[in-house]
């Protein structure tokens, strides 16, 4: 039984299942929130992978380059606001950011 | 079964408990430790995929800089784990089913339109045989050549995003006492030294004088 790109692409979807959960679990914490989307990240780049070696084609590698380069961007600036959040509220709880709400 | 099967269902099984604990753990760090192990484990996977640079750039990248800004953050943090944890398990059901639900109606798709999948193709590189063809290599061709602007707009990105995360958290504290290196530079000898014109001596004052002769009349 030799690996096939559904191997990989289950893989990927399995993975993207179990952040799904973890953004419904834990819906009071985000720090938690925000490691939930790195995995659904990894598991998107686990699909592009795994197509670019199924089909013989590297330009899903220079996407999975791309998406690194935005999600690290994106963690960055998250943690960022998490620390202002924490040092304004003192807390990081989602439920208490309800200042904007009419 | 092969050798590379089994190594793929290992750092499977290894990835999907790893990413069960990262959604489950009591303890943030104890998430974030987690996340580094699914982390690695993924670029293992990748490695059995021949994408060698991406999962070192991905250990790099993720393990070696985001995990490590997480880990800070969680450790700059003070945390109520108690009142965070406060209706954890209220929300499985409904996240279980949704998560299973996600996960059957990818599988019936994936599993219906590769399942007969033939095997991988190397890249198309003419007169090279398939194994002598470097990753890195490619992808570095592809990198700088074809995806050249795309490529600075991604350190555009970083950059902007570096900008933004320190302009967000830094604050200057009102009581510190700190010196000014440009103005330390620019300055004058006239900014600091003053050169007063004084008469060697000087009379005495006549009201003083006046004063101490109309006091001694009194006495």
């Amino acid at each position: 039984m030799t690996l096939t790109l559904g191997h990989f692409l289950s893989l990927g979807a399995m993975l993207f299942a179990l952040a799904v959960i973890g953004i419904f679990l834990n819906r009071k914490n985000l720090i938690i929130l925000l490691m939930a989307i790195e995995l659904m990240l990894l598991s998107v780049n686990m699909n592009f992978v795994a197509f670019s070696h199924y089909l013989g084609d590297m330009h899903g590698q220079v996407f999975v380059f791309f998406i690194l380069t935005v999600a690290a961007a994106e963690s960055a600036i998250g943690l960022a606001l998490l620390v202002l959040l924490f040092r304004n509220k003192s807390s990081i709880n989602v439920d208490e950011l309800n200042t904007l709400k009419g | 079964m092969d050798v590379k099967t089994g190594l793929f269902y290992l750092f499977s099984a290894v990835l999907l408990f790893a990413a069960f604990r990262v959604i489950t753990a009591r303890n943030p760090v104890y998430a974030a430790l987690y996340l580094v192990l699914a982390f690695f484990q993924a670029a293992a996977v990748w490695l059995l995929l021949r994408a060698e640079f991406l999962a070192i750039s991905l250990v790099l990248v993720y393990v070696g800089a985001v995990m490590v800004l997480f880990l800070f953050v969680v450790m700059m943090l003070d945390i109520n784990i108690d009142s965070i944890r406060q209706g954890f398990w209220r929300h499985f059901p409904l996240a279980a089913a949704v998560g299973v639900f996600i996960a059957l109606e990818m599988a019936a798709v994936l599993m219906g339109g590769f399942r007969v999948s033939e095997e991988p193709k190397a890249p198309a590189v003419l007169g090279q045989a398939a194994a002598q063809v470097s990753n890195t290599k490619e992808l570095g061709k592809l990198l700088y050549t074809q995806y050249l602007y795309p490529l600075e707009i991604a350190a555009a990105i970083l950059l902007v995003a570096m900008v933004a995360a320190i302009a967000l958290t830094l604050r200057q504290r009102k009581d510190s006492k700190y010196v000014n290196p440009a103005d330390q530079v620019r300055v004058k000898k006239r900014d600091r030294l003053q050169v007063v014109k004084l008469a060697p001596t000087r009379a005495a004052a006549e009201e003083a004088v006046s004063a101490t002769v109309t006091v001694e009349k009194k006495a």
